[in-house]
C-alpha cells in the first residue's frame, strides 16, 4: 500500500518536472526562433540602399528612409509631450494630492488609460486630433494620441521611484526653512530621475512597436521630410510601414528587412532597460 | 512683500502640477465620452438589440446590416482560444523558472521573455502570416490557414511573455517559511511548489490570466495579418473578424465614405475593453 503511494508521488513529480522543463523549453526555443527566423529572412535584405533611399516608381526600388525618419519624429514629439505631463501629474500626485480624492480619481483614469485597446487610441485620435482639431493624418496627431497611450506608464514608473525618495529628505529640508517648490526641485525631482529614464524607454518601446494606434492618425505615406514638415504630413512610422509592405503590397522581402532592424531595436531598448535598471540598484545599495 | 510673492510662486506651481494631473483625468473622460457620443446616433438607428445580435455584418452592402454577433463571438472565442493555449505553457514555465530553474538559465530565459514582450506586434503578424498560416494549411488540409486558429496560436504567444512574468513576480513573492515548513512535513519539492506555492500566488496568477485575457481582446495589428479578415461566424478554420480588427478595417471605409457608419462597433469595443 505505502509502496503504491511512495511510487503515485515519485510519478506526480516526474511528470510535472518533465512537463515543467517542456514548456519552458518551448518558451525558450519559441523566443529563440522568432528571433533566429527574422534575422535570417530580414538581414540579407537590408542593405544600404534600402536604408538610405525613398521608394520610387522610377525605379522600381523600396526605400525607407523616411519610414526610419517618420519613427524618430513620432518618438521625439510623443516623448517631448508626455514626459512633462506624466512627471508633474506624478509629482502633483505624490506630493501635493497626499491621499485625497482627487487623486484616486487621477489615479483610476490612468489605470482605465492603460487598460484601452490600442486600436481604440487610434480611433480617438483619428476623431479628436485629424478631424475635431483639423490636424489632417499627420505625424502630430499620431504623436498626440502615442503620448495619452504612455501617459500611465511614464506616471507609474516616476511615481514608484518618488516613493523611494525617504520622507526625511522632505522633512529635513522643510526643517531647513524650504518651501514646497523648493523642495521638489532640490530633493525630490533629482531623485526621479531613474524613474523617469525608465519611464522613457519603456515609452520608446512602445511608440517603436506601435502600429494600430498610427495607422488612421499618421497615415502611410512615405515621402521625405525635415522634421516640422515632417510632422505636420502623413506618415509611415517602420511598424506601420512593415504592415503595409506585407499585408497590402506583398513586399515580403521589404517586410522582413523592416522586421529585422525592429528586431535589433528592441534588443537594443530591451538590453538598455535591463542596463539601466541594474545601474540604479547598484547606486541604489551604495 | 517678499512673503507674500513666495506664496504666490507655491500657488503657481502647485496650480501647474495639478493641471498636469487633470490632464490625464481629462483624457480618459474625452475618449468614453467621444466614443458614446459617436456611437450613440448609430446604435439607436440600428436599434440596441439589432445591433449586438445580428448575426449578418454587410457594412457596404446595398441594403446594409450591422449585426455585430460575429465578431463579438469571434473576440471571445479567439481570447478563450489563446487562454487555452497560452495560461498552461506560461504557468509552468513560470513555475520553473521561480523554483527550479538554475540561476544563470533563469537570468537568460528572463531576458528573452522580456524580449517576447517587446517584439512589435506586427512581427509577430507577418512570422504567424509566412509561417503558421501555410502551415496550418498544409496539416488540416483546408483551402486557406488564415481564421480563427492562426490567431488563436498568434495571440497565445503574444500573451505568454505577461503571464510568465506576473506569475513568476508572484510566485517568488511566497514566504520562503511556508515552503521550508511543506518540505519539513515531508512533501516532496514538486509537491511544495504546486500545492503550496502555487495556491499562496493564487491571486498573483490570477492577475497574470486577466492581464492575458486584456491583452488578447486588445490585439488588433497580428490578429488582422492572420485572421482573414472576413465577417463570418467563428469556425476554427473559418475566416474571422474579430471586434477590434473590424473596427480597423470598417474606419478605412468610414474615411471614404460616411463618417458615422462604423461607430457602433468602435463603441462595442471601448465597452469590451471596461
Amino acid at each position: 500500500m505505502s509502496n503504491n503511494v511512495k511510487r503515485r508521488r515519485a510519478a506526480y513529480g516526474f511528470v510535472m518536472r518533465f512537463l515543467m522543463r517542456l514548456c519552458a523549453a518551448l518558451t525558450a526555443a519559441l523566443a529563440l526562433f522568432l528571433v533566429g527566423y527574422v534575422l535570417y529572412k530580414g538581414l540579407p535584405n537590408v542593405t544600404w540602399k534600402l536604408l538610405s533611399t525613398k521608394p520610387s516608381y522610377l525605379t522600381e526600388s523600396i526605400g525607407i528612409l523616411p519610414d526610419i525618419l517618420n519613427t524618430l519624429y513620432v518618438m521625439m514629439a510623443s516623448l517631448l509631450i508626455v514626459l512633462p505631463l506624466g512627471v508633474c501629474a506624478a509629482i502633483y500626485l505624490t506630493e501635493y494630492a497626499g491621499n485625497s480624492r482627487l487623486s484616486r480619481v487621477i489615479e483610476y483614469a490612468a489605470e482605465t488609460l492603460s487598460g484601452i485597446p490600442s486600436i481604440i487610441y487610434g480611433l480617438v485620435g483619428m476623431l479628436v486630433f485629424c478631424q475635431f482639431l483639423g490636424m489632417q493624418t499627420s505625424l502630430m496627431a499620431g504623436a498626440m494620441t502615442l503620448a495619452i497611450m504612455n501617459l500611465p506608464t511614464v506616471m507609474r514608473t516616476t511615481q514608484e521611484s518618488l516613493k523611494t525618495v525617504p520622507q526625511s529628505y522632505r522633512e529635513g529640508a522643510f526643517g531647513l526653512g524650504a518651501g514646497k517648490w523648493r523642495v521638489i526641485r532640490t530633493v525630490v525631482m533629482p531623485g526621479c530621475v531613474d524613474g523617469v529614464i525608465t519611464g522613457c524607454i519603456l515609452s520608446i518601446g512602445r511608440i517603436l512597436g506601435e502600429s494600430a494606434a498610427l495607422l488612421f492618425t499618421a497615415g502611410f505615406a512615405h515621402a521625405l521630410n525635415g522634421v516640422w514638415k515632417g510632422l505636420h504630413s502623413a506618415g509611415a512610422t517602420l511598424t506601420v510601414a512593415l504592415y503595409v509592405y506585407a499585408k497590402e503590397q506583398g513586399e515580403f522581402a521589404v517586410a522582413f528587412a523592416i522586421a529585422a532592424i525592429l528586431m535589433i531595436l528592441t534588443l537594443i531598448v530591451n538590453g538598455a532597460a535591463a542596463l539601466i535598471g541594474a545601474s540604479f540598484k547598484r547606486r541604489r545599495s551604495l | 512683500m517678499k512673503v507674500t510673492r513666495k506664496r504666490l510662486v507655491e500657488d503657481i506651481i502647485h496650480g501647474l502640477f495639478l493641471i498636469m494631473g487633470l490632464i490625464a483625468v481629462g483624457c480618459v473622460l474625452m475618449i468614453s465620452v467621444y466614443l458614446i457620443i459617436a456611437g450613440l446616433p448609430a446604435i439607436r438607428k440600428i436599434g440596441l438589440f439589432n445591433f449586438l445580435f445580428g448575426e449578418k455584418w454587410a457594412s457596404t452592402a446595398a441594403e446594409p446590416k450591422f449585426g455585430i454577433l460575429p465578431f463579438i463571438l469571434t473576440s471571445v472565442y479567439g481570447t478563450a482560444g489563446a487562454i487555452v493555449l497560452g495560461v498552461p505553457v506560461g504557468f509552468m514555465t513560470a513555475v520553473y523558472l521561480a523554483k527550479m530553474a538554475p540561476r544563470r538559465v533563469r537570468a537568460v530565459m528572463e531576458s528573452a521573455v522580456s524580449l517576447l514582450s517587446g517584439i512589435p506586434s506586427v512581427v509577430y503578424g507577418l512570422v504567424g502570416m509566412l509561417v503558421l498560416v501555410p502551415f496550418i494549411r498544409k496539416t488540416f488540409h483546408v483551402p486557406d490557414g488564415a481564421g480563427l486558429l492562426a490567431a488563436m496560436v498568434v495571440l497565445a504567444v503574444m500573451i505568454l511573455p505577461s503571464i510568465i512574468k506576473v506569475s513568476l513576480t508572484a510566485l517568488d513573492a511566497v514566504p520562503r517559511e511556508y515552503e521550508d515548513a511543506s518540505l519539513a512535513l515531508g512533501a516532496t519539492p514538486v509537491e511544495t511548489w504546486f500545492r503550496v506555492s502555487v495556491p499562496a500566488a493564487r491571486s498573483g496568477i490570477a492577475a497574470a490570466v486577466v492581464l492575458g485575457v486584456g491583452r488578447a481582446i486588445g490585439e488588433a495589428m497580428a490578429v488582422m495579418m492572420v485572421s482573414g479578415n472576413a465577417p463570418n461566424m467563428p469556425g476554427l478554420f473559418e475566416s474571422v473578424r474579430f471586434l477590434t480588427t473590424a473596427v480597423a478595417s470598417e474606419m478605412s471605409y468610414s474615411r471614404a465614405c460616411s463618417g458615422r457608419r462604423c461607430s457602433p462597433s468602435r463603441w462595442c469595443c471601448f465597452c469590451s475593453s471596461c
